[in-house]
């Protein structure tokens, strides 16, 4: 192969070197053959520059393609490592007075072989840093950091991440195994080699009987399949998804997140998976960063982000909370005494700053709350207002004294057996460690 | 339509009255149709099919001395194309002269289209990437030159061209060159020409197609590790293909056969088939032969357009 190139890269410009000289030296009536009028002459203008051009295209391609070499050694993967890293990242987007940030100084770190998740309502930035990740963004400032390489600035093409994109993407114009060997051949891995792995990912998301379909001729979700797979073939260091599972019906969805979370397992690469669906975020990351308005507000396990949320957004947004208001009486250390609405003292985790006399947000978790008769082992009291009946469980709206309200979910396990009624008295007990003291 | 099913005896046909309403809509649909296309079929026949039948008609005839034709059947005008008459023998000789003009055409109205299409395909991905309120203003720009007469055009770009031209003027002043450059009159003038010429119709097809380019798929390109020229060359060209078809032949079919561009910025000296044809009406008297040439061309022409589209119904019958 080089051979080739290199002798149409020499030969190619010589021969347009060569028709510029002849043509420049011609007398101005030269004619080889009279009879065939100035047909030559057309060749010597056109056809000569044309085949040179056309020659010179392989040694062309290579001085433009030379830097992906760099690519072709893999990483080797070490677990706990750091894959991924953002250092206090910036996007503006517009400018003067339209000017919004899109990212507001976002530092995170994602290990490798791990499966991250950015979760946050739409708008708030985290498909802006997946995108960033990707390559197809600029930060305004700040760094992003691939196996401790600096590649922010980096194009998409140069970077050792692929993506699997909410549309899917796909080629229309390739059949899936062609979608699949795409990445591999703009590597120029061998054709042996790229077969191989082709058939290795078609059999990984199942997809083999489909192998010579066009795109448009299967299923949404055998696209999705395909997508992952073309993603996955060439084994990147990163695979970010960005909200791949949006498109599909629920029964796939809940299929192609068990999926996800086995072809991550197998394959051992760091998945970034965005998504506005907390449920889609709990059930299959490793670590969650929770994302609003440009920043990120919590990251941590599914169980930290659920059982401790640090802040009220992060509570609001993940599953249902109950927020109740607090006067801090005491603090030492990081235990205060706090009062409740319901004038019951208990004894506290507060991690903020909040000192004597502050107010605090409590957040407790609709199941984590127990019904029972208003006695002294209550922290609250309150009057049903209705009841609902979902099935697995059932769901009382309280109306609790010293204001506000709450919500209680109570597990049918014994059926819905429920003595409660509309207007009936009921006390509320709540472990400690079921309460969060809120940041803000 | 309902006034003309209560018309229709009911009892006899014993089709009900609704089966009688939709018969009498659709027959009042079909005269709908055939009333809304009269003029257009009238204007093909009486500007089109009919002036073409008298072209077909005097490409069999014989010449009359001082143009016109003789109504008498010949095929000399046909056998022509291929061949001439030794003056002496009667054998048939390869006519050569006129294969240097078919070969020329070609050739420049190749140039013409690649011409268009290097011009061409940049400027349609320029238009198509624009704010789409901003677009139809660009394609606009684009065809400004096309609402000005064709031969005022060409004479601008004569007056640039030519050998005391703005070119060679600026050339000159600037000392870069000592005698001016024989610009005008080459083929490179008059592919300059067509290409100019026929540029919107290149634009036209190629932006369509482009406008419909799902640019998430450029993307998609550049992530699975192609550079930039692999996703033009692997994912932009093969999405816009059609528009790159559609595009050459219309720029390709009016080059071929063009008469006032070849003739003004050729000089007339390098014969081609747009020049041929009005030779043969004109200065040579020849009618068939000149009708003869044109019918020709025009079968070509046809004949790739049908290839052309029957690949396309095949391609798109696939997907």
């Amino acid at each position: 192969m080089p051979d080739a190139s290199l002798a149409g890269g020499i030969f190619g410009p010589g021969l347009f070197a060569a028709a510029l000289l002849i043509r420049a030296s011609a007398p101005a009536g030269w004619n080889l053959a009279p009879s065939c009028g100035e047909i030559e002459i057309i060749y010597v203008d056109f056809i000569f520059p044309l085949l040179s051009g056309a020659l010179s295209l392989p040694m062309m391609r290579k001085i433009f393609t030379s830097d992906k070499d760099v690519l072709s050694n893999r990483g080797q993967m070490v677990a706990g490592a750091t894959a991924i890293e953002a250092r206090n990242v910036v996007k503006t987007f517009g400018s003067g007075s339209e000017a919004f940030n899109a990212l507001d100084n976002v530092s995170v770190t994602i290990r490798q072989n791990e499966f991250f998740t950015l979760l946050g309502p739409s708008g708030c930035g985290k498909t802006t840093l997946l995108r960033m990740i990707a390559g197809f963004e600029l930060p305004t400032s700040g760094e992003i950091m691939l196996d401790g390489q600096p590649v922010a600035h980096l194009p998409p093409f140069k970077r050792q991440v692929n993506t699997v994109f909410q549309s899917y993407a796909l080629f229309p114009h390739l059949t899936v195994a062609q979608n699949i060997a795409f990445g591999l051949e703009m590597l120029r891995r061998s054709k042996s080699e790229i077969d191989a792995q082709v058939d290795k990912m078609l059999k990984l998301v199942q997809m083999e009987p489909m192998r010579n379909r066009r795109v448009n001729q299967i299923s949404g979700g055998q696209q999705q399949r395909v997508a992952l797979a073309r993603a996955l073939a060439p084994h990147p260091k990163v695979l970010l998804l960005d909200e791949p599972l949006s498109a599909l019906d629920l029964k796939l969805r809940k299929g192609m997140q068990i999926e996800l979370k086995r072809l991550q397992m197998e394959t051992g690469i760091t998945f970034i998976f965005v998504t506005h669906d907390q449920e889609e975020a709990l059930t299959m990351s490793d670590r969650i960063a929770v994302m609003s308005k440009g920043k990120i507000l919590q990251i941590g396990t599914p169980t930290d982000i659920y059982e401790r949320p640090s802040d009220r957004f992060v509570a609001d947004f993940i599953g249902e909370t109950n927020f109740t208001q607090a006067e801090v009486l005491e603090r030492r250390g990081d235990e205060g005494r706090l009062r409740l609405c319901s004038g019951v003292e208990i004894v506290q985790q507060i991690n903020s700053h909040a000192g004597i006399g502050d107010k605090v947000t409590l957040a407790i978790r609709p199941e984590r709350i127990e019904l029972a008769p208003q006695d002294e082992t209550c922290q609250f009291a309150g009057t049903v207002q209705n009841v609902v009946y979902f099935g697995t469980d059932t769901t009382y709206h309280l109306d609790i004294q010293g204001g506000g309200q709450m919500t209680v979910r109570l597990q049918n396990r014994w059926g819905h057996q429920s003595v409660l009624q509309a207007g009936d008295d009921v006390g509320l007990r709540v472990a400690p460690e079921a309460m969060q003291v809120l940041k803000d | 339509m309902a006034a003309t099913s209560s018309d229709a005896p009911v009892q006899e046909t014993g089709l009900s009255r609704p089966e009688l309403a939709s018969r009498a809509n659709e027959r009042s649909a079909m005269r709908r149709r055939l009333m809304l296309l009269a003029p257009a079929v009238l204007i093909i026949v009486i500007c089109g099919l009919a002036p073409l039948s008298i072209v077909l008609a005097y490409s069999w005839m014989q010449p009359a001395e001082y143009a016109g034709v003789i109504p008498q059947f010949s095929s000399d005008a046909w056998i022509n194309l291929a061949f001439e008459r030794d003056l002496f023998s009667d054998d048939l000789l390869p006519n050569f002269a006129y294969y240097s003009i078919y070969a020329r055409s070609i050739l420049m109205a190749g140039l013409t289209t690649l011409l268009a299409l290097v011009v061409g395909f940049p400027t349609s991905y320029f238009i198509a990437t624009r704010a789409p309120h901003r677009r139809n203003l660009w394609l606009f720009l684009i065809t400004i030159p096309f609402w000005t007469n064709l031969l005022i055009r060409t004479f601008a770009i004569m007056l640039i061209l030519r050998d005391e031209g703005v070119l060679n003027v600026i050339l000159l002043k600037l000392g870069i060159i000592d005698t001016p450059l024989q610009l005008l009159f080459t083929n490179w003038a008059v592919s300059y020409g067509l290409a100019y010429a026929y540029l919107p119709l290149m634009v036209m097809p190629l932006y369509a197609s482009m406008e419909k380019l799902d640019f998430r798929l450029v993307e998609a390109g550049y992530d699975l590790y192609a550079s930039r020229f692999q996703v033009l060359r692997r994912v932009i060209i093969p999405l816009v293909k059609p528009g790159i078809v559609a595009g050459c032949i219309l720029c390709f079919i009016p080059a071929i056969g063009d008469y006032v561009i070849t003739s003004q910025l050729g000089g007339g000296k390098k014969m081609m088939l747009g020049t041929l044809i009005a030779m043969q009406f004109g200065p040579a008297r020849n009618w068939p032969q000149g009708s003869a040439i044109a019918l020709g061309l025009m079968i070509i022409v046809l004949i790739a357009l049908f290839i052309y589209a029957k690949k396309v119904v095949a391609r798109s019958n696939i997907r």
